[in-house]
This record gives C-alpha cells, sequence and structure tokens, in this order.
C-alpha cells in the first residue's frame, strides 16, 4: 500500500510549476527541485511521480525527449507545452480557490 | 503524444517497457549519486513492476489493448469448439463464397466499363419493334449502305463506328491441316483511335484500312490471344493467316484489356469492314452494330432522331425492292423505333440472356447467405445462454455493457473473417468454373474476373454486414444480462428462445423460397430436355465443310460416297446445315397462285436419305431421287398440310414461292413427313418444306456449292471418335473441301440448353444446402431447447406426462413457425416466379405439384431434424434432472 499523498491533487501543480521556472528537467531533479524549493517541506512520493509524468505526457501538458549524458547514460528530459502552461493556470487558480476557503475555514474556526 | 504513437506503442510493448525501466533505473542511479542508500532509494521508488504497469497504461490506447485481448479471447472460444465452430465457418463460407462469386459474374457481365477511352461516351444503335404476336421484339443489327447514310448526315456531331458480331472461325497460319479456331470482329478502320487505344506492337488499323471493298487484308490481333497463341513474341507483327480464301497480314497487337465490344466474349482477332467485301454493298446483309461516339456538347436525344428520320427513308427505300412480302406487312413500315442505348459495359447476346438469370442466381445465393447467418446467429444465441454465468459475472465485477457486446462482436468477426477467407478461396474458383459453363464446350464465354478493388470492398462489406447480421442481436441480448437473477440461477429463457423461433421461421421462409425456384428451373430444364423434336441425334455427326472454289453437287455426292465408304459409318446425307444449328431460312408461299400468306414456311436443302438419317417419319409419298434438283419438287411436314391443305394429305399438289432473286420458283410435293423442331427447342412448329440439295440455275445447269453439312450416323455410340477419321477423309477425296466444323448433333442440341441446366443445377445445389443449414439449425434450436427445459420435463413426466405429450410440448412452437415461415416463403414464392417468368418453360409456379415439392421437403426435413431432440426429450430420467439440481 502507498503511503497517503499529503500532497493530495497538489502533485500535477507542482510538477507544471517546476517545468514552467526550469525547463528540461529529469524526474529526479523534478523531485529535488520540490524539495528544495520548499525548504525539505514538500516531498513527492517518488512512486508516484513517474506514473504522473507519463500520464500527464498523455495529456499533452509535458513533452519528453531522451538525451545522451557525458557518462553515456540515457535521461528522459520533460519541458512544458503551450497546453501545459495552460493546465498551469487552470491549476494555479483552482489551488488558490482552494486555499483561501481552506483559510477562512481556519479563521472562522 | 498522439493516438497514433499510442497505437503504434501497443505493437512496441517490450520497446515501451525497456524505456519505462530506463527511466526508473535512472532515477535510482541518480538518488545513490546523491548519497541516498541503494535500498532506501529503491523501497522509496515502490516496485518497479507496478510503476511499469501504471505507466504503461498510460501510455497504450487501452480500448485497442482490449480488442487485442478480445481477439485473443476469442480465438480460444472458438477452438474450444471446433465441430461447431467449423461447421459455422463453412456455412458462412459457402454463403460469402456464393455471394462474392455472384457478385464478380454480375459486375463482370453488367457493370464492368469497356477498357477503351471514355466509355461513358459509348451508344449503340438498337432497333424494337412489336412482331405479329404483339410480342415487343428488339435487335441491333445494321446494314453497311444505311450505316454509310448514317454517317453522312451525322458526320459533324459524331463518330459512327460498325462492329461485327464477334463469330469463331477457322483459321490457319500455316497448312490447312493444323486448321484452328479464334473469334473474329469486322471493325471499322477509326475505331481504335476513337476508342484512345494504343498499339503494344506494330500499328493499329486506321481509316485507310477500311476504304474499298477488299483492298487491305491486315489485322490487328488481340493483347490477351498474342499472349496466348504467340507467348508475347514481338515477332508477331508481320506473319500471315488464312480465313476462307482471305490472307491476311497482322499488322499489329492492340493495347492490354481490349477484347472488343461483345461482353462475355473475348475478340481475338479484328480485321477492316471493308474485308467483308460481298456484304458492305448490300442493304439486306444485316451483320454489325453500330457504335455512337456522340462529340462533346450534342445531345443524344436530337442524334437519335436525326439517325431516326435517315433510317426510315432508307428502309422506305428498300422496301420497294422486297419480292413475295405480303402488303399487309408492308403499311407504315419500318414500324420500328430506333434509340441510341449505352454501351459504357459493352454489348452482347449474353447480357440480354443472363440478366434475368444471374439476378435471380444471386438472390438465391443470397437467400443461402441469410440462413447460414441466422443459423449462426441462433448457435451464438444458445452459446450466449451458456455463457450467461460467465456474462453475468463480467457485469457484476464492472464490465459496461459495450465492452461485452465487443467482446462478442470480435467473436463473431472472427467466425465472419475466417469464413470469408474460405468464401474468397471460393469465389476465385467458383465463378471462372460458372463462366466456362455459360457456352457450350466448343465456343467458351470469357469474361474477365479480376480480383481487384472492386470484389475485395465487395467481400470485405459483406463480411461486415454478415458479423452484424448474425452477431449483434445476440450479442446485444447477451450483454444486457441482470446478474442478479443469472446468478442466483434462474434466467428468463423464454426471451432468449423468443428470437430463436423468429429466426427459425425467418429460415423456413428463405429455404422454402429457394427450394420452390429451384423447383421451377429443375421442371424447366426436364421439360425442355424430354420435348419431343420429331427427330434423332443418337449417333449423328455433323461435318460442317466449305469447298473452294465453290463445288458441283456432284463433287459433294462424291464426298459424301467416300464418307460412306469409311469404316464406322452406317449412312451419310447432306444438308446445308444441321438442325437445331440456329440456322435457319425462311419465305412466304403461296397456293394455287394465291397471294403469299403471311406465316412463314422454313426452308431446308437436303439430299436424298436425310429424313431417314435423321429418324423422321415417312407418311406419305416418297423420298427425293438422284436427278432431282432444287427448284422443283419438295417435301413438307404435317404442320404445312395443315396450314395450306387443311391437313388433306398435300402429295401430288404444288405451292409456289420466289427465290431471293425473285424469281418464281414452283414445287411439287412429292412426300409428306413428320414435323421436327427447325431452329429452337422453344420455337413453335412453323410449317416446313424441305428442298433438294442440289440446284439448278433458270438455264438448267448444275450451280456449283461452297458450303454444305455432311451429316454421318456412325455404328459406334460415341462418333466423335471417327471426326479426326472423317475430317481427313472429306479433303482426301476432294482436296478443294475441308471441314471447319464437327459437332455432334446431341451437342447441337444440348447447346440449346446451357443456359437451363446451368440455372437448375446451381439453383438446385444451393436448394440443397439451404435445405441442409435449416435442418442443422432446426435440430440445434430444438436441441437446445430440450437441453434447458430438461428440469420442466423431468417434472412433467414425474407427474405422468406421456411421452407424445413432452414431445409435443418441445416440438410444437419450432413446427409452427416452421409452417408459418414455410407459408410466408411461398407467398414469396408467388411474388418472384413473376420475375423469372421468362425463364421457365412449360412451368406453372401455381401448379399444386411445384407447391407441393418444396413444403413435403421442408417438412420432412423438419421431422428429420425434430427426431433426435425429441429422443432425447422422452428419455429424460426424472429422478436424474431433479437430483441434478
Amino acid at each position: 500500500m502507498p503511503k497517503p499523498d499529503s500532497l493530495q491533487g497538489s502533485l500535477d501543480l507542482l510538477v507544471l510549476k517546476i517545468l514552467s521556472r526550469r525547463p528540461r528537467l529529469h524526474g529526479y531533479a523534478i523531485m529535488s527541485s520540490v524539495q528544495s524549493m520548499s525548504d525539505e517541506v514538500l516531498r513527492i512520493e517518488e512512486g508516484s511521480l513517474y506514473p504522473a509524468l507519463h500520464r500527464m505526457e498523455e495529456a499533452g501538458w509535458i513533452r519528453a525527449q531522451w538525451i545522451t549524458k557525458d557518462t553515456g547514460r540515457r535521461a528522459r528530459l520533460y519541458e512544458l507545452t503551450p497546453a501545459g502552461k495552460k493546465q498551469l493556470a487552470a491549476e494555479e487558480t483552482r489551488w488558490q480557490a482552494v486555499t483561501f476557503a481552506v483559510n477562512r475555514v481556519l479563521r472562522m474556526a | 503524444m498522439s493516438i497514433w504513437s499510442r497505437v503504434a506503442n501497443m505493437f512496441r510493448g517490450d520497446r515501451l517497457n525497456r524505456e519505462i525501466d530506463e527511466e526508473l533505473q535512472g532515477h535510482l542511479e541518480q538518488a545513490i549519486a546523491e548519497g541516498r542508500e541503494p535500498a532506501e532509494a529503491r523501497r522509496a521508488l515502490g516496485s518497479p513492476l507496478r510503476l511499469r504497469e501504471e505507466s504503461r497504461d498510460a501510455r497504450l490506447v487501452t480500448w485497442v489493448e482490449s480488442l487485442r485481448a478480445d481477439a485473443i479471447f476469442g480465438w480460444r472460444q472458438l477452438k474450444k469448439r471446433k465441430a461447431t465452430s467449423a461447421a459455422a465457418i463453412l456455412s458462412l463460407a459457402l454463403g460469402i463464397g456464393a455471394c462474392t462469386s455472384a457478385f464478380r459474374l454480375i459486375d463482370a457481365l453488367f457493370f464492368r466499363p469497356l477498357s477503351i477511352a471514355e466509355p461513358e461516351r459509348l451508344y449503340v444503335t438498337s432497333f424494337a419493334a412489336t412482331d405479329l404476336d404483339g410480342k415487343l421484339d428488339s435487335y441491333d443489327s445494321c446494314s453497311y449502305p444505311m450505316f454509310r447514310q448514317w454517317r453522312a448526315v451525322v458526320k459533324d456531331q459524331a463518330e459512327l463506328i460498325a462492329i461485327s458480331y464477334a463469330e469463331r472461325v477457322d483459321l490457319t497460319f500455316g497448312s490447312d491441316d493444323v486448321m484452328e479456331k479464334a473469334y473474329r470482329q469486322y471493325v471499322s478502320g477509326w475505331m481504335f483511335s476513337s476508342f484512345g487505344l494504343q498499339p503494344a506492337v506494330g500499328r493499329l488499323l486506321t481509316e485507310g484500312d477500311d476504304l474499298k471493298p477488299g483492298s487491305a487484308p491486315v489485322a490487328v490481333i488481340s493483347y490477351d490471344y498474342w499472349a496466348r497463341r504467340f507467348g508475347r513474341d514481338p515477332q508477331v507483327v508481320g506473319r500471315t493467316f488464312r480465313i476462307g480464301r482471305d490472307l491476311y497480314e497482322i499488322a499489329g497487337v492492340a493495347e492490354k484489356g481490349f477484347t472488343g465490344t461483345e461482353t462475355g466474349t473475348a475478340t481475338d482477332i479484328f480485321v477492316p469492314t471493308m474485308m467483308k467485301a460481298g456484304s458492305v454493298n448490300n442493304s439486306n446483309a444485316f451483320w454489325f452494330r453500330t457504335f455512337v461516339r456522340p462529340s462533346r456538347g450534342v445531345a443524344v436525344a436530337a442524334l437519335q432522331s436525326k439517325m431516326y428520320t435517315a433510317y426510315r427513308a432508307f428502309e422506305q427505300e428498300r422496301a420497294k425492292g422486297f419480292v413475295n412480302f405480303p402488303k399487309r406487312l408492308l403499311e407504315g413500315y419500318p414500324r420500328t423505333k430506333l434509340s441510341l442505348a449505352p454501351a459504357a459495359t459493352g454489348v452482347s447476346e449474353m447480357q440480354k440472356d443472363y440478366r434475368t438469370s444471374l439476378v435471380a442466381l444471386a438472390v438465391l445465393v443470397g437467400m443461402v447467405l441469410l440462413i447460414a447467418c441466422a443459423n449462426v446467429a441462433n448457435l451464438m444465441a444458445a452459446q450466449a445462454a451458456a455463457r450467461a454465468r460467465e456474462m453475468a459475472l463480467r457485469v457484476s465485477i464492472g464490465a459496461g455493457r459495450w465492452r461485452l457486446v465487443q467482446m462478442l462482436l470480435v467473436e463473431s468477426a472472427w467466425l465472419a473473417t475466417l469464413a470469408a477467407a474460405v468464401g474468397g478461396v471460393f469465389a476465385w474458383w467458383s465463378a471462372p468454373a460458372i463462366v466456362s459453363r455459360i457456352n457450350p464446350p466448343d465456343s467458351p464465354a470469357r469474361l474477365f474476373l479480376p480480383v481487384d478493388f472492386r470484389a475485395v470492398v465487395f467481400g470485405a462489406a459483406l463480411t461486415l454486414a454478415v458479423v452484424l447480421l448474425f452477431g449483434l442481436a445476440p450479442a446485444l441480448r447477451a450483454s444486457g444480462v441482470r446478474p442478479a437473477g443469472v446468478l442466483r440461477g434462474g434466467e428468463e429463457p423464454h426471451a432468449r428462445r423468443r428470437l430463436m423461433h423468429a429466426l427459425i421461421a425467418v429460415q423456413a421462409a428463405f429455404c422454402i423460397l429457394v427450394l420452390f425456384v429451384a423447383g421451377l428451373f429443375v421442371n424447366t430444364f426436364e421439360k425442355l430436355t424430354h420435348q419431343p423434336l420429331g427427330f434423332s441425334a443418337a449417333r449423328l455427326l455433323a461435318l460442317e465443310a466449305e469447298a473452294q472454289p465453290a463445288q458441283s453437287p456432284w463433287y459433294w455426292n462424291q464426298v459424301a460416297d467416300r464418307l460412306r465408304a469409311t469404316p464406322g459409318v452406317e449412312a451419310v446425307a447432306l444438308a446445308a446445315w444441321p438442325l437445331m444449328s440456329g440456322t435457319m431460312s425462311n419465305n412466304f408461299v403461296s397456293i394455287n397462285g394465291a397471294p403469299p400468306s403471311d406465316v412463314l414456311t422454313y426452308f431446308l436443302r437436303v439430299s436424298a436419305g436425310w429424313t431417314s438419317i435423321m429418324g423422321i417419319p415417312f407418311l406419305d409419298g416418297r423420298d427425293f431421287r438422284p436427278g432431282e434438283t432444287f427448284p422443283g419438287v419438295a417435301i413438307v411436314n404435317t404442320t404445312f398440310a395443315k396450314r395450306y391443305f387443311s391437313g388433306d394429305d398435300p402429295v401430288g399438289k404444288s405451292f409456289e414461292t420466289r427465290t431471293a432473286a425473285g424469281i418464281p420458283a414452283r414445287f411439287e410435293i412429292i412426300g409428306l413427313v413428320g414435323d421436327v423442331k427447325y431452329q429452337d427447342i422453344r420455337q413453335p412448329i412453323l410449317p416446313q418444306a424441305y428442298v433438294p440439295f442440289a440446284s439448278t440455275d433458270p438455264k438448267g445447269a448444275m450451280e456449283p456449292r461452297g458450303w454444305g453439312t455432311f451429316i454421318v450416323r456412325t455404328s459406334a455410340t460415341d462418333p466423335l471418335a471417327l471426326a479426326s477419321t472423317l475430317r481427313l477423309a472429306v479433303t482426301r477425296a476432294r482436296p478443294e473441301f475441308y471441314v471447319s466444323n464437327v459437332r455432334t448433333q446431341t451437342a447441337i442440341n444440348q447447346s440449346h440448353t446451357v443456359r437451363e441446366r446451368l440455372l437448375a443445377s446451381l439453383a438446385a445445389f444451393f436448394g440443397i444446402v439451404a435445405l441442409l443449414l435449416a435442418g442443422v439449425g432446426l435440430y440445434g434450436v430444438l436441441d437446445y431447447s430440450v437441453l434447458q427445459r430438461r428440469k420442466e420435463i423431468g417434472i412433467r413426466l414425474a407427474l405422468g406426462a406421456q411421452a407424445g405429450d413432452v414431445v409435443r410440448r418441445v416440438t410444437v412452437d419450432v413446427f409452427s413457425m416452421v409452417l408459418g415461415g414455410a407459408l410466408a416463403g411461398l407467398a414469396l414464392g408467388f411474388a418472384a416466379a413473376r420475375f423469372i417468368q421468362a425463364l421457365l418453360y412449360q412451368v406453372k409456379p401455381t401448379d399444386p405439384s411445384m407447391l407441393a415439392l418444396p413444403a413435403l421437403t421442408i417438412i420432412a426435413a423438419a421431422l428429420l431434424a425434430a427426431l433426435p431432440p425429441a429422443i432425447r426429450a422422452v428419455r429424460v430420467d426424472p429422478a436424474e434432472t431433479l437430483r441434478g439440481e
């Protein structure tokens, strides 16, 4: 059983946001970026990262490309597509609406 | 990534897996490189297998993947039930194959355009008139003087092309010992350029080859003949061959694919019309069709009326030269209407003769296919019932309805596709086999039946239609299961049986229709072959011979004597042509100087001994004597006596007629013989007059003859065994003579029933297939319903029901369906009979025996099919069935 995702529903948003700032990252770099940018607060569940990346690729939000590194190893780099940019905007709006609502609830309580 | 890359991913499953693995591996290496524990990193990433599956799902089109799974599952299902699957596939294959075969024939004969430039801009002149009996008669033969007139009239608006009827002729490339046969057409020299054809080798005919009678003995051969006869030898140009008296030189080979305009016959040799020198200036010789190529922007209707006006004027002028023609028939002459009919698909007698036959056959095979579909649908329905639990389980674990329909349809598609493959082979073989039976063996029909996209598209569309026909209803029904009820064990079986019963009724209706029509065709053929001909064809051989130059009758007799001396020959006589060969000569006769009657009399020139060789009974008078010549004496038949002498013995009386040259001729009747069929089996018997083979001119000198037929009766039962001996004997007797054609009289007679034989045998075959399929279907349904109602039967038996009662209960529904279907089928049959009336001979569709036979057959088949399930029903052991539940 995978551990419950503490950031339910926000994985796509995070990945899209990271890729909009820094194009052409591989999976591990996306994960580390999220960690470092959130001062180690947010951790991406490694097991859900790749299925999510492939799903978003299928949806046409991101595209991937194989490159060969200096070590001779291949790496798969991801970048945002125009559709992905739109999706990111939509996800950001949704996220803000949700956090605003949650904050209101917290204030009222 | 597009949908196509997803579909493509499906076929690159391994590569996809490798890529996902590689990416995950890269992730782990990166983690380890940053100093994490390998085991921890691996654990954090999770099971690689699960990850791979999840990613894979994202990168594949799931329905394509599910289709693949269904295909594999369906294939396993078919393999599991080998016998039923094979039966289903075979019956469908027969139906699909027969339908495709019929389509290929119909397409080739009626829909495939000629391979010429702009075939849609080709028309043919056609004449229609009502004859004396009020029947509509149409023909398309023209005379060359008429053709010239037309050309002059429409010269700026259309190009006219004369193309003669394709004729099978004797020719030789070497000496006369090696005669061979080929199809020849006389064509206007400008035909090739008008049709936009290019030579494959050499040159084609031009207008220059077709200017003066007999001036250009050149020929163009078809590509097909070039390949068949010469193996595509380019040296063929310049070779010479002889037809009759004319020596031709081959000028070139026509474009590939062009074999003349007579669909059903492949013309081998094209020669200029001017080579028919004896006919091009004769207004009474009708020997070709006139094709019309209207210029752009010219209305066909305007062209037609212009040509009609010219035709009327021409015919009225020609009628002035008619001799011995009843005045009544000359009123308003010509009454014929002229029309320009589209000729894009060629023009032939075969199209006329086989139109209804082929459509009738196509409908029959369509019925057989529907019967097969109904069978397979019932099979699928029965299987779906057996798999109801499986379906219910699938629904309860979340399968959508469409998903189940897809699964079942894929299974049906397997059946249909395999059947289509087998059926394709059947069609590939059977269509040419049928064509080869269309004409008598000595002049086979040739239809080009390429397996091209038309045939393939038809086959594919048919297969798809078949899948939907037999697969959709059972699939929809099976997928609509209500899992709760089924899994509990109670299902509503009646609903499923209703579908099956309806299909049984449909099967019975179609089956009886096929049997009924087959019965009509078989009876027609029987009637025709048992039609009394008035003469005996047994052991008779007809040697059609020519003499060059024409020889005196005295020499013809000398050759006949030589044949008489050949061992194995019983008797020899001479005739202008064999009876029933289709050739005829008729004339109006007058009695005692009265005006000519308007009933035509058939004439035939025969030698002494001909009536006895033909086995025609002599009723009075005597045979010809040596020295008796034409004109002067005649032997007439009973109908002649009835028509002109009100049945009195005509021997000793006389009649007059006029020869073609208009010279009066008087005949004394010296003998009376029985009636015979002269030209065709179906024709009513007309007055006939036999006159001497030898003729004298008005000055009393013997007239030489260029052609005639030796009728030989052999002692052996197979007269053909003597054919080559006799052929040689003719030329040896006198070198001026040669035999152009040898046929048995039996073969000549049979050539009149080729179409009926073909129809009867094919219809009978499909009738048997339909009966078999319907019987198997009925058995299947009854067997299934007994199996399904075993519990009920067991209870009934346990409660004391009689065996007869049980059987009645099990079969009554099905039999009422068969009966209902049969009645509907007969009603359909009556409606259909009107459409095929023209193909029948002395057979009345309303004849009770025509109805009784199919009805009895289907009842017998139904009883036979019901027997095993009925036995099974009464043998149900109540104790066992009840315990089993």
